[in-house]
């Protein structure tokens, strides 16, 4: 435990971005990480094709849906974040874009995301949490844009099936100035 | 279609030897001013928004002259912060300094010109310049350089870190102006600031802060764009109605054709949408924020201890203005705007929610509703700026050559101050613009 404390600790400046320590699983469950990169790799796959009713349906009542700005755990009671949503305002955001006249989106962004370097953080409750990279190529109107991010998620199982209660989408990039980003991150 | 028709009209009726850059002559050969042809009542011409020798103009006789918005003093509460602002596509270093006075610094070392700070905010009352070691106070004064010696006879004091030539505030809003001599903020506000003031009032403290942090937008497109779009009433019912569809925002109310709802220009490019005429004909406290005083009873009862009950009730129902301050500072309800122009093509919009100080139960739902609409992400905001990246784009395609913002000419009229208003879906707000940064592109 104490170790992965100590491999983050060094000058704030240095730890700066990197945000607060995270305690990761020792274990390791082959079944469940399989299951866990499946459900992941088919987020990935509605949100490329802009399957939004789908992907909505991933979603648990309690969802949070962050994508901070500026750093990677700052409070988003506090400060700006990209997208700070619970449930209601998902499916808001799904419902503008189902409208055809969010502009932004019209024509759609084509993407093609990877998402790699699976790891479960610990868990003190049936919660299942999850860290992954994600690199996303979008082409638009405007022209072509990359995205990289560290994401977070915690999924729940509910009636035996996988769930998503939480996504954040720390942009590598999120303290500089970035391009529209209206499509499902 | 007549609009149309007029402007394809138009260019077989000029009469001018001309040059778009050197000017020219008339038929009467009278000497003009390019700035005729680029700028002609209620047309501008497309490369006032895509060539790049006039981009570099407007910097210096535009961004690097008059008074630019720089930050809010609650930014840097304490002594010795400091956070990276800029002036045009400038960094500027908004310091407050160990008096307490608010000090712009430029991110230059005298020496060999590296910067002096590479963090975007911090609290120090000192910045070392990495690369040999001199080190400025807060204040810009050259403190000491590293092995002295060879410094010999050198006069330090005429060694510190360039500054703002001209810093003033206005109830906690700094401005800078890079030009030693010229009018004062408050001439440069003029009637603006009626705008501020209104602002301020909301809060039960009168005091605005700003500290939740920007949202930083990355735009393909002009500034002038993104200037001219911000009191322009006519795109939202387009640009905006797939969330106004969707939701039960009563914005879109503001900005149809039967709107009472009007545009202002208050002189020096400094323009306004006013609903106020729309609030009061609703007579309902808080209507402004789409809630009612019942559903912020602590806000209402700390504006009624404020101002009184029936100034508080005024205030809101009034609300908080939506203004845009020529060049670059946006106040848009509930949130704050600060446009940076990058290059011709390239600008970022600064972002975030406006806090009223000390009343916590209405500054939560000013960062909801702020997150949701602004920003790269924002329910609003990506549509407008969507919009301007077209716009930037459709400027490649040669004819028609000029823009037509003649929307609503018929109709201008003076208020009781003698300000030019419109209907709030009126071109009025360009056209004073364009007035008014013609006169600064002109002057000598």
């Amino acid at each position: 435990m104490t170790t992965d404390v100590q491999e983050n600790e060094g000058p704030d400046i240095l730890k700066e971005w990197v945000g607060k320590a995270r305690v990761y699983e020792k274990t390791f469950n082959p079944e469940l990480y399989h299951e866990v990169q499946q459900f992941i790799f088919r987020e990935a796959r509605l949100q490329d094709i802009h399957d939004y009713d789908a992907w909505e349906a991933l979603w648990t009542d309690d969802a949070l849906y962050w994508v901070p700005a500026n750093g990677t755990d700052t409070d988003p009671e506090r400060q700006m974040s990209l997208i700070y949503d619970n449930r209601s305002r998902v499916a808001l955001r799904i419902r503008q874009l189902k409208t055809g006249r969010r502009h932004s989106q019209t024509p759609p962004s084509q993407l093609a995301r990877v998402i790699s370097n699976f790891e479960f953080l610990t868990s003190s409750n049936d919660d299942i949490k999850v860290m992954c990279n994600a690199q996303i190529f979008e082409t638009n109107l405007r022209g072509d844009t990359m995205w990289a991010a560290r994401n977070e998620y915690t999924l729940r199982r509910i009636d035996g099936v996988l769930r998503m209660a939480y996504k954040k989408v720390v942009l590598i990039n999120n303290n500089k100035a970035i391009y529209t980003l209206s499509f499902l991150v | 279609m007549m609009g149309v028709r007029f402007i394809l009209v138009m260019p077989a009726v000029m009469v001018y030897q001309f040059s778009l850059y050197e000017g020219g002559m008339n038929m009467d050969g009278n000497q003009i001013s390019r700035w005729d042809e680029l700028i002609r009542p209620g047309m501008v011409h497309g490369s006032l928004y895509s060539d790049e020798a006039i981009f570099k103009e407007e910097v210096e006789k535009i961004w690097f002259t008059t008074w630019v918005y720089i930050g809010h003093e609650s930014e840097v509460p304490e002594k010795n912060d400091f956070v990276t602002k800029s002036l045009g596509p400038m960094p500027v270093l908004m310091a407050r300094d160990s008096n307490g006075k608010i000090q712009l610094l430029l991110n230059r070392c005298p020496h060999r010109g590296n910067a002096v700070c590479v963090q975007e905010k911090g609290n120090r009352a000192r910045f070392t310049c990495p690369y040999h070691s001199w080190t400025f106070s807060n204040t810009g004064d050259l403190i000491n350089y590293a092995f002295p010696e060879g410094y010999k006879g050198v006069d330090k004091s005429k060694l510190g870190l360039g500054k703002v030539a001209r810093v003033a505030s206005y109830r906690g809003f700094v401005f800078g102006s890079m030009a030693a001599e010229g009018p004062t903020l408050e001439e440069h506000l003029g009637g603006a600031v009626r705008t501020i003031d209104q602002l301020c009032d909301n809060s039960p403290t009168g005091e605005i802060e700003i500290n939740a942090g920007y949202l930083k937008h990355r735009t393909r497109a002009n500034w002038k764009f993104i200037l001219e779009n911000e009191c322009d009433g006519y795109h939202p019912a387009f640009v905006h109605s797939s969330i106004f569809s969707v939701s039960s925002s009563a914005i879109g109310d503001l900005y149809g054709d039967k709107a009472v709802a009007v545009t202002r220009a208050f002189g020096n490019g400094h323009t306004e949408v006013d609903p106020r005429p729309e609030f009061r004909r609703r007579d309902a406290p808080m209507s402004w924020f789409g809630t009612t005083s019942e559903r912020l009873p602590e806000y209402t009862k700390q504006m009624n201890e404020a101002y009184g009950d029936k100034r508080a009730r005024e205030i809101m129902i009034d609300g908080t203005p939506h203004v845009m301050i020529f060049p670059n500072l946006f106040i848009a309800e509930i949130q704050l705007f600060v446009i940076q122009p990058i290059s011709v093509n390239e600008s970022i919009q600064h972002s975030t929610a406006i806090q009223f100080k000390g009343a916590p139960d209405i500054n939560r739902r000013l960062r909801q509703q702020t997150m949701g609409s602004v920003g790269p992400a924002g329910f609003l905001l990506a549509d407008d700026t969507e919009m301007y990246e077209r716009n930037q784009r459709g400027l490649e395609i040669r004819e028609p050559e000029y823009l037509f913002l003649k929307r609503g000419e018929h109709r201008e009229r003076r208020d009781e101050d003698g300000y030019l208003i419109g209907h709030s879906t009126d071109d009025l707000p360009s056209r004073e613009i364009w007035k008014h940064y013609r006169s600064m592109m002109e002057a000598t």
